[in-house]
């Protein structure tokens, strides 16, 4: 395994306001690695210093064993991006804009096969003012791919796409992935990580907050189980410790089918009925759901 | 290394399109400055007043055609993020600007070609008497006002603006241009002003190559002020040409 990014200690200030802080992460070849946080938590200011479009106000990049800001020349061509937004000209059609891109590359695929892989080849001859907000985000996607990148960072790649583009991006960035094509994405679809992600860092402020697989950084946060807590009952009673407010238990339990069973026990021997009851394992949504909230 | 004029071209091709497809800046470009013809047919017989009369005709369409244009089209660009999305691609930053001002070079150079060609069959052009000298004269003023018009465009927030950010540049180059008033016939310090401002050496260029006159080094001290407004626009252009909109 190699490093294809290397992000080390990386810091972006303007002026006082610190969007980025000591950020350190890796990603090798054929990975792909998200980057969660809630908005302004700093994930685009990150992309932007890996895409070499900004100079790091400290710490390090290496994209390919350049540094993406001095080296441009050299990375470029094997880097291919969305940024959050697209930037083509509305009147250009969509097969003008991906042609007019594809001969800036110096190793274009054929601007039908960009098409075909974004999924806009009955698209081609519409201006771009009058695609949809997911097919721009594909006409984006297209032309990320254009140049037969080694490398994809992807910033909110699928936000704005309906349900079956989204999971047309997500079998293409698979397939580049099996190709070896490693990529780097920002989303806030906690599916989208759980899904794709061979790992990934939870941005809060600033700052990584987690890091690892999606197993490693949920299993650092407990499981639920929530209940409606029946009239009459009170919370020190009930076999497990929880937390009550407005009525409604909570169990946090790192060990889910011992505290699910003994609560269950308890119930059933005493003929309470636990209303809207809810048991759910740490899931990415859980861990992200606690850090957001806990730092807020 | 990739590279070349290929890729340049790419861009600059789109852009064409963009142009043909926008009527305003087509008018702007194409059919505004055709009435003008008139002017230069105006000029009489004497070969250096059609020589004053072309050459000024050549400013104008740097100045209306190149600068004012392209300070309208760098704006849209980078209010459409155009301009950022290109700068994560492999052209260099000269290639976008390059690239993006190619079509309004085309526009220009090929209204210059018009205007020669229909002075000459209307009134009997005389043969540029120094050919090197008037081109160096026309890609001098035309690099010049390209740069001038990144650095302007630093300062226009928004298409409309640029009615008013380009005033300034616009109404000292036509005044520098000679076309009103020769700097000659203005006070020694006056004249001496203008020549200086980039219309001013760009059109003396033009009109000592075409009409000759003057000693020989006559050439050498605009071919300097113009060389420096092209340095001083390069320098311009680095320090403040967005790229993104002001967030």
């Amino acid at each position: 395994m190699t490093a294809v990014i290397e992000v080390e200690e990386l810091s972006r200030r303007y002026g006082e306001f610190v969007a980025v802080r000591d950020v350190s992460f890796t990603v090798e070849r054929g990975e792909l690695f998200a980057l969660l946080g809630t908005n302004g938590a700093g994930k685009t200011s990150a992309l932007e210093l890996v895409e070499g479009l900004q100079r790091p106000s400290g710490g390090r990049v290496r994209v390919l064993g350049h540094d993406p800001y001095a080296g441009r020349k050299q990375v470029r061509p094997m880097l291919g991006m969305m940024l959050q937004t697209g930037g083509f000209p509305p009147d250009l059609t969509v097969v003008e804009t991906v042609r007019m891109w594809a001969g800036t590359l110096s190793r274009p695929r054929p601007v039908a096969e960009a098409l075909t892989l974004a999924g806009l080849d009955h698209r081609g001859s519409v201006r771009v003012r009058q695609l949809s907000g997911g097919e721009r985000r594909r006409l984006d996607l297209a032309v990320a791919v254009a140049g037969r990148p080694q490398v994809l960072v992807l910033d909110e790649p699928t936000t704005g796409l309906d349900p079956q583009s989204r999971h047309d991006t997500w079998r293409l960035l698979r397939g580049l992935l099996h190709e070896g094509v490693t990529v780097l994405l920002s989303t806030h679809y906690l599916e989208e990580a759980g899904e794709l992600a061979d790992r990934l860092a939870i941005m809060h402020r600033g700052v990584i907050v987690a890091t690892g697989s999606v197993a490693e950084v949920v299993a650092a946060y407990p499981a639920r189980i929530t209940f409606t807590l029946p009239a009459g009952v009170d919370g020190a009673d009930l076999p497990v410790a929880a937390t009550v407010t407005d009525g409604r238990a909570v169990v946090r339990t790192d060990a889910l089918q011992p505290s699910l069973a003994a609560l269950l026990d308890w119930a059933g021997r005493r003929g309470i009925e636990l209303g809207g009851l809810d048991a759910r394992a740490a899931s990415l949504e859980e861990a992200f759901l606690e850090i957001a909230g806990e730092r807020a | 290394m990739s590279g070349g004029p290929g890729r340049l071209w790419a861009l600059g091709r789109a852009e064409l399109v963009l142009l043909l497809r926008n009527r305003a800046a087509l008018f702007i470009a194409v059919v505004l400055p055709l009435p003008l013809l008139a002017v230069a047919g105006a000029a009489g017989a004497d070969p250096a007043d059609q020589a004053r009369a072309l050459t000024g005709l050549f400013a104008l369409i740097m100045l209306g055609v190149v600068y004012y244009n392209l300070v309208t089209i760098f704006v849209a660009r980078r209010e459409e993020l155009v301009l950022k999305r290109l700068r994560t691609g492999e052209l260099t930053d000269a290639e976008i600007l390059a690239g993006t001002a190619a079509p309004a070079l085309l526009v220009g150079l090929i209204q210059m070609a018009v205007f020669v060609a229909g002075s000459a069959a209307l009134m009997g052009l005389p043969v540029p008497v120094n050919l090197p000298l008037l081109l160096l004269g026309i890609a001098g003023g035309l690099t010049v006002f390209v740069l001038l018009a990144a650095a302007s465009s630093a300062f226009t927030r928004t298409v409309e603006l640029a009615q008013l950010t380009t005033l300034p540049v616009l109404a000292l180059c036509v005044l520098g241009s000679g076309m009103i008033v020769p700097p000659d016939t203005l006070p020694g310090p006056v004249g001496d002003a203008l020549r200086c401002l980039p219309m001013g050496p760009a059109t003396e260029l033009m009109r000592l190559g075409w009409a000759g006159g003057g000693s020989g080094t006559a050439a050498l001290v605009p071919a300097g002020v113009l060389a420096a407004w092209a340095v001083a626009g390069g320098l311009a252009v680095r320090r403040w040409f967005r790229w993104e909109p002001r967030r």
